[in-house]
């Protein structure tokens, strides 16, 4: 690929790719205030990885990231929201009912919330990155 | 734009020129979100269909090749199913509520329950958040399952662990 070896491409994703994370975390934690939340979060984080591993090969960027790691990630996203709504049940309340998480129903609903969509994030950002390496590592 | 882009796609023989129509085609999409002030919706649309989607096509495409067969197969039927299919749905749009209407069905269910008590009981400013996670949080758990089930099903698919002993189950 030819795009791997353009100067410019290379040196401004160095630019790029640190402020692309930050503000994944910015749209993960920022979520209840403004617009975002755990899905966007996730792909954006995802979309960093990719431009990653579009300019500097698949191989570098699964030495940050490996396939594995990302598998596991996109497992344990599901589980953090899944034991959030067990939780609930642990603490007297229904299935992902977050008012019994903290001491008074608003905090328990912040935290329930944090929870869910750091889950969610987990999830989505993982499986975007594997669905990449799965796609980008196949040979016929 | 929207109607200009999507013929465009549909005129296109090249596949790279029709992913790249697609991602802008999703981009416009999302400012006419913006526009419409659903601005969550308008931000996943321009991460998730311009962005990942236009990628995750393109590498698609470095597996298979860059150009749409050509087929001479008989188009009279996919056609009747697209009409009679696009007439179904302009019809039923004459059935729906005036643009804006505060009397329409979805402004006088829950949404206003949503818009005056998610403040005292979710506590946080944005609304969509508060609907998306605490009050339909079993829908959001679902939707988590589907996007790990594509992923399951795109290992499955393209076999990564083609070789490798150690993972076979």
């Amino acid at each position: 690929m030819s795009i791997r070896r353009n100067p410019v491409l290379r040196e401004s994703s160095h630019l790029l790719i640190p402020a692309i994370l930050l503000f994944a975390l910015y749209v993960q934690f920022h979520g209840d205030y403004g617009p975002g939340g755990g899905f966007q979060a996730g792909v954006i984080f995802a979309s960093a990885i990719i431009l990653y591993a579009l300019l500097h090969g698949t191989r570098r960027a699964e030495k940050i990231i490996p396939l594995k790691l990302a598998r596991t990630f996109a497992a344990l996203g599901i589980l953090i929201y899944s034991f959030t709504g067990i939780l609930g049940i642990i603490l007297g309340g229904n299935f992902l009912n977050y008012n019994v998480l903290a001491h008074d129903p608003i905090h328990g609903q912040h935290w329930g919330i944090l929870l869910i969509e750091l889950g969610v994030g987990i999830t989505v950002g993982s499986v975007i990155i594997s669905i990449f390496y799965a796609f980008a590592k196949f040979k016929k | 734009m929207l109607a200009i882009t999507a013929i465009a796609i549909i005129a296109m023989r090249n596949i790279l020129s029709v992913v790249m129509l697609g991602g802008i085609y999703s981009l416009i999409s999302a400012t006419l979100f913006v526009v419409l002030d659903a601005v969550d919706v308008a931000f996943t649309e321009a991460a998730v269909g311009a962005g990942i989607s236009t990628v995750l096509f393109l590498s698609a495409l470095a597996i298979t090749g860059k150009h749409q067969a050509l087929t001479r197969k008989n188009h009279i039927a996919p056609l009747f199913v697209v009409l009679v299919t696009g007439a179904g749905l302009i019809y039923s749009t004459s059935d729906m509520p005036a643009f804006g209407d505060p009397q329409a069905p979805i402004h006088t269910h829950v949404a206003p329950r949503y818009i005056e008590q998610s403040g005292q009981e979710i506590g946080i400013p944005n609304i969509v958040t508060s609907v998306l996670a605490s009050y339909r949080s079993f829908d959001t758990l679902g939707e988590v399952v589907v996007v790990f089930t594509a992923l399951i099903a795109v290992l499955l698919l393209l076999g990564i662990n083609r070789g490798s002993r150690r993972d076979d189950l």
